[in-house]
């Protein structure tokens, strides 16, 4: 490990240009798919259009992509636009899926209570429904932002700077410390982004394992507070669990298998 | 509390008796594309202040009735009136932040604790949060439910404290119209009923003019003021007083909807004196044997109102314990009635020839009881239940008072309907 300690800070500099790329599309995709997939759940025509346009930008090859992107921007061939502009077509891919799942999951009746109640249409959105799509909505944009992690180091290859950098360097020098390191550093950042966002979906979703503790107790007593919350660790991760699952399986199926 | 008689204060001033109209649907039909007729020519009236129920099968039109109140549904044809004003010139937001709403799932948002659901409409209504939550708490307390629920996610409540912030949140804004769209139908029957009476109880405070939407005939009959029968395909069968609609159905499908025992749930509109007797009683506790005496004598009827005081403590003081042993057999025909060292009734125990009670394995327990100023249904249904054929009566801290006698409970309801026969020749 003599590499990292002569190169850490340019290992640093990769880390964040990296991070850059793979976030920024994330942020991107995800306001762009929260409208696409609001209009397209429960829609007739427009949900297959939405739902199976998107998955079909997948299944472009994202090497072609970096290629392609410079001569419809008009960008530098080694622009980080490429990169980010290409990697969040493949967040709305995965978002715009995971989104019209988490609207369409959302329970119709609440929905029409809160009509009734008087809310108008915006306040409605913003105030309940987009709340409540929340848990499944963050199991797919943990798949984006993993999947995303992955790919920018793809960017590498044709000379964009990222992780990726240390594989190509490496490989063509024959320093393999370096391209341990650029692995290593990848599935950190991976693993720490990954974890960041489920502390954030914990954090949005405390009203699901309140529920959680009480289903065991259907009658009319309720629980001590310390006991219940404490107990509430177990359940939540799996619903958690279970929610990123079906994204994932979803992310799979539709870019037919590794991408990148 | 604070919060309900405050705005009890407030709408007993607008309350002027029941004979305003507060609801008036006019020739309002509701035809779907698809040709289905939801409603069909409705003309109906609700009294302000009112407890009208739509009860009907499902696919008779009463919730889409109902929704037609807030517009959650248009009328194809017709209009619908609140106060005089067509809803239909209300803007929508602004006409369902002005009624208070419940619906059968409770349709709590899961994401917000039970103060912040409850605060709902003040708080869309521009209400700042600290004075909504404040006003929310102050809500519980009224609902039956404790303050300390106030920051629990719906979740973590049963069915029943679900319902009951469904009404909380429905009453937050004060609103003097409620809409209730079969809200106490996917709870338990015993919480079914707590809510029921607690509705019953909120309603005697409030005032407020409530349309209740149910498929239970008997929760129609138990909550209204006025019942409205709906008929399949939309059509009002009947809109009467429960009373009118047990005693006269107007036609084979009301009367068919209404049910069976027609004739005896009636009688929960009757409510005539039927003297309470002494009995003997056999204490679990001590095994002694003593007599129970409501103070007035076998004869004298002993009613609700008047006499309770007195009686109260006579059931409590007057216990001849063992004095009168011998007249057991002859009082209760064949069983003897055991009650617990606060005067009880637990159930019946035989007795045999000699007078000596079966083993305690025997006894026949959880008869209906008799409570002063109970209908004349109750008191039958006291006898009907009771293996001695004998009503058990008590006061109203549940100990014993005496008992009715089955002939004297059918003395009385034959009274009770040559008075309303005689009601009706007179010119």
């Amino acid at each position: 490990m003599n590499w990292l300690s002569n190169n850490w800070s340019t290992v640093f500099e990769l880390t964040g240009t990296h991070l850059l790329q793979s976030v920024i599309p994330v942020v991107v995709g995800l306001l762009i798919s929260v409208p696409l997939a609001r209009l397209a759940a429960g829609s007739k025509w427009l949900r297959p259009l939405f739902v199976t346009g998107s998955s079909l930008l997948y299944t472009i090859p994202s090497l072609t992509l970096f290629v392609v992107l410079p001569l419809i921007l008009g960008t530098q061939m080694t622009s980080l636009i490429n990169v980010i502009v290409a990697l969040t077509l493949y967040v709305i891919a995965i978002l715009v899926r995971s989104c019209v799942d988490a609207f369409e999951a959302v329970d119709k009746d609440i929905l029409q209570a809160a009509t009734a109640m008087g809310y108008k249409p915006v306040r409605r959105f913003f105030g309940v429904e987009l709340p409540l799509a929340v848990p499944v909505m963050i199991a797919g944009l943990r798949v984006a932002t993993v999947s995303n992690i992955s790919m920018v180091s793809v960017g590498a290859v044709i000379g964009i700077q990222s992780l990726g950098t240390l594989f190509t360097d490496g490989l063509r020098r024959s320093i393999m410390s370096e391209i341990v390191v650029g692995i290593i550093a990848t599935v950190i950042l991976a693993v720490v982004l990954d974890q960041l966002l489920r502390l954030v979906g914990h954090v949005l979703t405390k009203w699901r394992r309140a529920g959680q503790v009480s289903s065991g107790n259907g009658g009319r007593e309720r629980r001590g507070d310390g006991t219940g919350k404490r107990s509430a660790a177990g359940p939540e991760s799996e619903t958690q669990d279970e929610d990123s699952q079906r994204a994932r399986s979803i992310a799979s199926v539709e870019s037919g298998g590794a991408k990148a | 509390m604070i919060a309900l008689d405050r705005m009890n204060a407030r709408h007993r001033r607008d309350f002027k008796g029941m004979t305003e109209t507060a609801i008036r649907y006019s020739g309002v039909s509701k035809v779907y594309p698809n040709g289905t007729t939801a409603v069909d020519h409705l003309d109906l009236e609700i009294p302000t202040g009112s407890l009208t129920v739509f009860v009907g099968p499902s696919g008779c039109g009463k919730t889409t009735s109902l929704r037609m109140l807030n517009r959650m549904v248009e009328p194809t044809s017709g209009t619908v009136e609140i106060n005089g004003r067509n809803v239909a010139d209300v803007p929508a937001a602004q006409l369902r932040r002005s009624m208070g709403y419940v619906m059968q799932q409770s349709g709590l948002m899961p994401h917000r604790t039970v103060e912040d659901n409850i605060a709902t409409v003040p708080r869309l209504n521009g209400v700042s949060k600290s004075k909504a939550r404040a006003n929310a708490r102050e809500l519980l307390g009224s609902v039956g439910l404790d303050e300390s629920l106030a920051t629990r996610y719906p979740a973590q409540l049963s069915g029943g404290q679900q319902q009951r912030v469904g009404v909380a949140r429905a009453l937050a804004a004060d609103p003097p119209i409620l809409l209730m769209d079969e809200p106490f139908s996917a709870v338990d029957p015993v919480v079914r009923q707590d809510l029921q009476r607690e509705l019953l109880d909120l309603q005697k405070r409030l005032h407020r003019t409530i349309v209740f939407v149910t498929h239970d005939i008997d929760e129609a009959i138990t909550l209204g003021n006025r019942v409205a029968v709906f008929a399949r395909g939309g059509k009002l069968a009947q809109y009467a007083t429960p009373e009118e609609l047990l005693r006269a159905p107007a036609d084979d499908f009301v009367a068919d909807f209404i049910g069976r025992d027609r004739g005896f749930r009636s009688l929960t509109f009757d409510r005539a004196p039927v003297a309470v007797h002494p009995v003997t009683v056999l204490n679990a506790e001590t095994g002694q044997r003593s007599r129970i005496d409501s103070g007035h004598g076998s004869s004298a009827p002993w009613q609700a109102d008047g006499a309770e005081g007195g009686s109260h403590d006579a059931a409590h003081g007057d216990t001849h314990a063992g004095a009168r042993n011998g007249a057991i057999a002859a009082s209760s025909d064949g069983w003897v009635l055991l009650v617990n060292e606060r005067n009880a009734p637990l159930g019946w125990l035989p007795v045999d020839g000699a007078g000596n009670p079966a083993p305690r394995e025997e006894l026949r327990v959880g008869g209906t009881l008799w409570r002063a100023g109970d209908s004349l249904r109750t008191a039958l249904d006291a006898a009907l239940s009771s293996p001695s054929g004998q009503a058990v009566a008590v006061h109203e801290d549940g100990s014993l008072a005496g008992i009715l006698r089955g002939d004297e409970i059918m003395r009385a309801i034959e009274e009770q309907r040559n008075e309303r026969s005689d009601r009706r020749e007179r010119p």
